[in-house]
């Protein structure tokens, strides 16, 4: 606070330098993760060529097809290819679809990111209420019920949730329709009906795992002196927790966040599927299950780079959050 | 024995107990299920589909009309075994990676640990995909593809683990005798950080579990006419919308497992929770 001028602006250099660094290390891993997924998905599979045209074509025939799909050059080149290609915007044909990767993928990311980001407003705020319950009464019986049940969840398969979402409220209850599919006109009502099973069951799987990581890094920063000061000082409990501790623990708990949404990912592969949902993940499924390379390998990217730029963005707000690491 | 496992019981709080009896259950099932399935898995007992519980079906009638307890027994094996061959694998690797980095250092350390920084930043289920789509999904390839998908954690957690060792004296007067890296490795540092590896495995069983049956689930995990317990929830997915017992038993039985594991090793963590 007393910092000189000088100083402080010396501080808000190093903080820039600190999160470029950040930021440079994050696009150098996604550059390596796009290394790794097109050597397992390109490379190693064998023979594209001989797989598109079976057993029975000719050797000539073959060599023609690996030599129009550009089998015939150096892996290295084959990756720099397909790496340019991702990076100017234009992954390539699906072979299912025949149709341009970049369309298909244009018309389902907003899908997924729905989902995903109405899944993430609610789970950050159930997660954040059971965290700091748990931690206030740490070692106490609400914190211990919370725990087995948190502990529980975060081993529960998504399909069970889902399957027992749909007992309950489309079966029992007939509240809600079991298929997340709505037809294009369809009013606002109708789209958030049916959304609600799929979006209860990722914010499930997501919530248990934020909501424990939340707890402990509260409970880490309730174990420190300057809470037992401040109550010997007579400061409300209420106040202690929000004004002191949670400015403290904000870093770890915005990297726990991050760090659970990636649960979403995994999530999403099953919920999209058991819901009919039109998003990224069940596309990336069917490319599975189609052997859909070019499409697969941009769903792969499109899932690591959101992954990738989820942990940058924890990091950058806890190197904002924390005063030690602008050092 | 006996007196040190009724200790260890007694020492277990109830969520724990909870834990290993649903463990020791679904062990004991994948081992002994199929002697106990009252029919076979592929004979159609019933004439009416997704049929609720009754005296003859316990579980009630599949899609097919196949009786769901029988085949949930004898998917119980799959689901165990490959989730236990796996998780041990990606120990054994992701271990054996972390003693070299950890005991060569410099560059070896450099390049691992890179490599395996690479691979942690790929969503593990979106991992498992691309390595399906790339080599299949026979049995086998299941296994190793679950076990590669958890080696890169277990690598960070043993690295971690076997570096706060060798800083310490006893792996420094074996490195003065001259003793080489799998002398070290196997006598001095493996015996130090075997508890922790125990739990940490454990942890990879879970996820295995949960890998695998979602791999099940989406049809590219274990392939017909086998199936596991992702397999059943699938199989009878068809019956979602009437909400038949055929694919809640099957994903309840799931939970059970990885639930029961997850309290267990929650509860064997040394130190408890703060």
């Amino acid at each position: 606070m007393s910092a000189p001028a000088g100083s402080s602006r010396r501080a808000g250099q190093g903080l820039i330098r600190l999160i470029a660094l950040r930021v440079a290390s994050a696009l150098l891993t996604l550059l390596m993760v796009s290394a790794v997924v097109f050597t397992i998905s390109g490379l190693l599979p064998g023979d594209a060529a001989q797989e598109v045209l079976g057993q029975t074509a000719t050797p000539q025939q073959v060599a023609a097809l690996r030599h129009e799909m550009g089998l015939d050059q150096p892996a290295f080149t084959r990756y720099f290819q397909w790496l340019s290609a991702l990076l100017a915007g234009d992954p390539g044909t699906s072979y299912v679809a025949n149709m341009p990767v970049k369309a298909i993928i244009a018309d389902r990311l907003p899908k997924t990111l729905t989902l995903a980001g109405i899944t993430a407003a609610i789970s950050v705020v159930i997660a954040l209420a059971i965290g700091i319950v748990s931690a206030i009464n740490r070692g106490g019986r609400i914190d211990r019920v919370l725990n087995v049940i948190t502990l529980s969840l975060v081993a529960t398969p998504e399909f069970l949730i889902a399957t027992l979402g749909v007992l309950l409220f489309s079966v029992k209850l007939l509240w809600l329709p079991s298929i997340a599919i709505s037809s294009a006109g369809a009013g606002w009502s109708t789209v958030l009906r049916s959304l609600a099973l799929p979006v209860m069951s990722l914010t499930f799987v997501v919530v248990a795992q934020m909501a424990r990581m939340t707890r402990a890094a509260v409970a880490d920063q309730l174990d420190r002196p300057y809470v037992e000061m401040a109550r010997l000082k007579g400061v409300p409990f209420a106040r202690i927790v929000l004004y002191h501790v949670m400015p403290n623990a904000i870093g770890p708990v915005v990297n726990a966040m991050a760090l659970s949404l990636s649960y979403l990912m995994g999530g999403a592969l099953i919920v999209e599927t058991i819901f009919n949902y039109p998003g990224l993940a069940s596309l990336m499924v069917n490319a599975v299950t189609s052997r859909d390379m070019p499409l697969l390998q941009s769903c792969a990217m499109v899932f690591c780079g959101v992954y990738l730029a989820m942990m940058l963005v924890a990091d950058i707000i806890a190197i904002l959050a924390n005063p030690r690491l602008r050092a | 024995m006996t007196g040190r496992f009724i200790g260890f019981l007694r020492a277990l709080p109830g969520s724990g107990r909870i834990g290993l009896a649903l463990v020791v259950l679904w062990l004991v099932t994948a081992v002994a299920g199929p002697f106990a399935a009252p029919y076979s898995p592929s004979a159609f007992v019933d004439r009416t589909v997704f049929s609720g519980a009754s005296a003859q079906l316990w579980f009630g009638s599949d899609y097919l009309g196949r009786d769901v307890l029988s085949r949930l027994l004898w998917g119980a094996r799959y689901t165990v075994f490959l989730a236990l061959g796996a998780a041990i694998c990606a120990v054994l690797i992701g271990t054996s990676l972390a003693l070299v980095a950890a005991i060569r250092g410099g560059w070896t350390d450099e390049i691992i640990s890179r490599a395996m920084d690479t691979l942690i930043s790929i969503p593990s289920k979106i991992f498992a995909l691309v390595l399906v789509a790339a080599f299949g999904s026979s049995l086998w390839l299941l296994l190793i593809i679950a076990a590669i998908t958890y080696v890169p954690g277990n690598f960070r957690i043993a690295r971690a683990l076997a570096m706060n060792l060798i800083a310490l004296d006893f792996v420094q007067v074996a490195r003065a005798r001259g003793e080489g890296t799998a002398y070290i490795a196997r006598r001095e540092i493996l015996p130090n950080m075997i508890h922790p590896l125990l739990a940490d495995m454990g942890l990879r069983f879970l996820f295995v579990v949960l890998l695998l049956s979602g791999l099940s689930f989406l049809g590219l995990g274990v392939q017909p006419p086998n199936a596991d317990l992702g397999s059943l929830v699938r199989e009878n997915v068809s019956g979602l919308t009437e909400g038949a017992m055929a694919i809640v038993v099957p994903a309840l039985a799931i939970a059970s497992l990885t639930i029961g594991a997850n309290l267990l090793i929650d509860a064997l963590k040394p130190g408890g929770r703060k």
